[in-house]
């Protein structure tokens, strides 16, 4: 058990391992970007894309929110070097995701755009995902945490678990023209686990607290 | 299946048309699923053969046509039509068919007949989503008698020259041009005259989103969207603006008159 995890920690170390998965994480795009070019998209491409690029976008969020509770449970912490770049995707999706929106289907007219954010609630609540998630990746490098403190910085990441659930709603309400919510209940269930095992740790260890507060108390 | 060129006004239009592939493997079908690539992939299990439409209500001669009746019931012609999704794209399609008007003299409608419903095949068995959530099954869509009897509503049976592909509604299936293409029902089981305008699947599904007219108007959006522009498959690359979405899908010269008088954003 404790060889199995010193050989995790070290090919996790290793050199190698982060350019390693910057590279994976680009593959979507590099997909994505082939077979638009190529015309493997289907009938309609600019479609594909935005959807695609949603997708990748839900994924990336659920996998940097996934970091955390397999660092504790499989006590494996240099997971936690890879969380900001993982972060930074979910942002470089995103940040695709309404770039293919606002060129593909609304051809960069921004008085078009803005009427679409007022009329449809499900593109308002994506928008401000979008708009929400900006501040924290624009705070993703050490000398910001360093000017905000690391309690506010902290406070100021912890809405990416608002934003998760933004996105979810953003997915769910897309579906519901079609009431065909399988995907979504699939994603919901996914973030539902991985907020809940936060829930569930932070009440774990008050509770250790207050055990050793009691056992201390005793003498 | 081959059909003559259509004389009738407006009925070919010059149009590119959509490739083949494009109108045969990005469709609406909910029967055979909800993703537009799911129809082409699971539609083979259509059971298209033998089959048979029961013609029925307020009409003098009601009577159920087998298929081969129906196929020579009038001259067969091809008739080049823009299509138009309430989701914002377009096709231009060259069906084979018939005026449905010449069923419906066929059968004589009585004084009280005022909607022509279509009712189309629900079959658990061999259609997968049929009991999905989504609609209520089976799906039906309705016209009203005067709409019906309009030279381009069409009683369709192929497209491309040859016999309807399963995912394309075969064997025989409405395509009203002017209309949003959810109002052409596939697959067509029963038609039925009524004297009451008929709950269809989508108004019944949310009525306060899809109406019973449902034609084509770049002026009344969707309550969830713009109805202004669309974008032509195969045509406007990704790159290119979306066009300008035409009252009653361009057609307005030959239907405008059916609709004299009414408020079409009410009627919408």
């Amino acid at each position: 058990m404790a060889g199995q995890m010193a050989g995790r920690q070290k090919w996790l170390l290793h050199p190698a391992a982060k350019p390693l998965i910057f590279i994976a994480c680009l593959l979507p795009f590099a997909w994505l970007f082939y077979a638009a070019w190529s015309d493997q998209l289907g009938a309609n491409p600019a479609e594909a894309l935005v959807r695609a690029t949603g997708d990748w976008t839900l994924r990336f969020v659920c996998i940097v929110l996934a970091v955390t509770p397999l660092r504790v449970i499989t006590s494996t912490p240099a997971l936690a070097r890879f969380r900001r770049m993982l972060g930074l995707f979910a942002y470089f999706y995103v940040v695709l995701h309404l770039l293919s929106y606002s060129w593909f289907d609304m051809s960069f007219e921004l008085a078009d755009i803005a009427r679409d954010i007022a009329k449809r609630p499900f593109i308002l609540v994506g928008f401000s995902a979008f708009v929400l998630l900006t501040p924290l990746a624009a705070t993703s490098f050490n000398a910001a945490i360093k000017a905000m403190g690391a309690k506010r910085w902290q406070l100021l990441h912890k809405l990416v678990y608002l934003i998760a659930g933004l996105g979810i709603l953003h997915f769910f309400w897309m579906r519901a023209g079609k009431n065909n919510f399988f995907e979504v209940f699939v994603y919901a269930v996914i973030v539902a686990m991985l907020l809940g095992w936060r829930v569930w740790n932070h009440r774990a260890k008050a509770r250790r607290r207050v055990s050793n507060n009691a056992v201390v108390g005793v003498h | 299946l081959a059909g003559a060129k259509s004389a009738v006004a407006g009925a070919v239009t010059m149009e590119k048309v959509t490739d083949y592939k494009d109108a045969t493997t990005y469709n609406n079908f909910y029967e055979f699923g909800t993703d537009k690539a799911d129809p082409a992939k699971n539609a083979a299990t259509l059971p298209v053969k033998p089959w048979s439409v029961a013609v029925e209500g307020l009409v003098k001669n009601p009577k159920t046509f087998t298929l081969e009746e129906l196929l020579k019931l009038s001259p067969q012609e091809e008739r080049i039509y823009r299509l138009r999704c309430v989701e914002g794209w377009s096709m231009v399609i060259p069906w084979v068919g018939y005026s449905l008007s010449e069923l419906i003299k066929k059968v004589e409608p009585l004084g009280s007949a005022k909607y022509v419903e279509f009712i189309t095949l629900a079959d658990p068995k061999t259609m997968p989503f049929v009991g999905s959530r989504v609609l209520e099954w089976p799906y039906v869509e309705a016209l009203r008698l005067d709409e019906a009897m309009h030279p381009l509503a069409l009683l369709t049976f192929g497209m491309y020259g040859e016999v309807l592909p399963n995912q394309n509604g075969a064997p025989v299936r409405m395509v009203v041009p002017w209309k949003y293409g959810f109002k052409s029902g596939k697959s067509i089981v029963k038609i039925r005259f009524t004297d009451k305008e008929p709950r269809t699947a989508w108004n019944k599904a949310a009525s306060q989103e899809y109406g019973f007219y449902s034609n084509v108007n770049p002026v009344v959006d969707h309550p969830r969207w713009s109805q202004a522009t669309e974008r032509r498959i195969g045509e406007d690359g990704l790159f290119a603006k979306k066009r300008k979405t035409l009252m009653f899908n361009g057609y307005e010269a030959q239907v405008g008159q059916l609709y004299a008088g009414m408020d079409l954003k009410k009627n919408f």
